[in-house]
């Protein structure tokens, strides 16, 4: 019996047949999945607080008024994911403890502080660029759930970058001290921006199997790559550089080639010593006990609602 | 009453008409305490853009699905139906207008 169920399985991804909640799927299969879809929730929950940072002190009202849309894309697009993972038969309250034990993982990138306005630029331009690169083979996951979420997130995340970039290039064009400061920002970020694609290919064991099950289209060093060529040509626009020395055109390739990654960093903020690792969990635990007494209000006022509306009926 | 273990609030499934004349889809679910909020919040997370004009709400436990495992014998009696279908018919091509 297990054994037609897992042809079935293996049939259908085969041809390109998107697996539904419903399905059989194997178990690992599953988990995978929970761990994949969760994580991503997370980051674009944790992914908030960096650019709130700066929702006060936004330059214009123009661009406090996009800041916010974007911090509200955000929370939207970790809803989404919750729901697609809730799909796979874990709960709301179950991710939440995950995230707030460090139990779950989020994208390391949130761990580094947002220090100057330009910092918000880098970001649009650097995170939200690398996660594109990430989510855009997503929308073709064998998920159902997971790949219809990422055709939304994507189709959202495209202003996101393209307002980033505009921050940077304004800067650019302005004053020695606003063009210092979108050169500092790009120095900061860059590197913790290649590291979004996570570990190299022969260090990241799940890599094939993700790749076999189709919830993974290219490797990490694939997006990694193609990353790069493209940050290589867009900084040209900005009129900053890429703090790289090792970077260069190779006609042999086709690529850009580049510096040595500091892997030690990344492994480091993994494993929760980044410079803001502890402040951003503190904010999330903050946020959720101290909404605990909304959460149950609603949930009375909902009861007291209907058993109202019982009286009425009767 | 906050010793008691908290219950998540219900989980909804939402449905959008993107424009008059049209049917509503589903577009996703979300968590809310009850309809009135579950439509509030599905303004928020499903319609940033001008996605709908009207919104549905229905609790996830009211909904009633089909098991995929079925599928074969459930659609079976539609499969060997091809006069179901206008191209199963071949008439003469000087026929106009049908």
């Amino acid at each position: 019996m297990e054994k037609g169920l897992t042809d079935i399985f293996r049939d259908k991804i085969q041809k390109e047949i998107r697996i539904e909640p419903k399905d059989w799927m194997p178990e690992k299969y599953r988990q995978t999945l929970i761990r994949q879809i969760s994580q991503h929730a997370h980051s674009e929950i944790v992914g908030m607080l960096p650019e709130g940072n700066w929702i006060t002190r936004a330059p214009t009202l123009r661009r406090k008024a996009i800041l916010i849309a974007k911090v509200q894309d955000e929370a939207g697009h970790g809803l989404y994911l919750y729901s697609a993972a809730e799909t796979l038969g874990i709960t709301r309250d179950e991710m939440y403890d995950q995230l707030h034990s460090g139990k779950a993982k989020y994208s390391s990138i949130f761990n580094y502080p947002t220090l100057t306005w330009a910092d918000i630029g880098a970001i649009g331009w650097l995170v939200d660029g690398a996660a594109i690169m990430n989510q855009v083979p997503l929308c073709r996951s064998s998920f159902g759930p997971y790949a219809r979420a990422m055709v939304r997130v994507c189709k959202e995340e495209s202003f996101h970058q393209r307002q980033g970039f505009e921050i940077l290039l304004t800067l650019g064009k302005g004053s020695p001290e606003q063009r210092r400061m979108a050169q500092d920002a790009l120095n900061r970020w860059w590197w913790p921006s290649i590291m979004m694609f996570g570990p190299k290919d022969d260090e990241s064991p799940n890599t094939i199997q993700s790749m076999q099950w189709k919830i993974k289209r290219f490797t990490n060093d694939e997006l990694r790559q193609k990353f790069i060529d493209v940050c290589a040509e867009q900084v040209k626009l900005l009129g900053l550089v890429i703090p790289d020395k090792d970077l260069t055109w190779n006609e042999a390739t086709g690529h850009y080639d580049f510096g040595p990654i500091n892997w030690d960093e990344f492994w480091q903020v993994i494993k929760g010593n980044g410079p803001c690792n502890k402040e951003r969990l503190e904010t999330r635990k903050k946020a959720w006990e101290e909404g605990a007494w909304v959460r149950e209000a609603a949930s009375a006022y909902a009861e007291k609602i209907e058993r109202k509306k019982a009286l009425l009926v009767y | 009453m906050s010793s008691q273990p908290k219950q998540e609030w219900p989980l909804w499934e939402i449905f959008i008409r993107s424009k008059q004349g049209l049917d509503h889809k589903h577009v996703g679910s979300l968590h809310a305490a009850d309809a009135q909020m579950a439509i509030e919040n599905a303004r928020d997370v499903y319609t940033r853009r001008m996605e709908g004009i009207s919104i549905w709400a229905v609790e996830s436990k009211y909904i009633h699905a089909s098991n995929p495992s079925d599928a074969e014998s459930l659609y079976d009696p539609a499969n060997d139906k091809a006069y179901r279908h206008p191209t199963f018919y071949t008439l003469p091509d000087e026929v106009k207008h049908m």
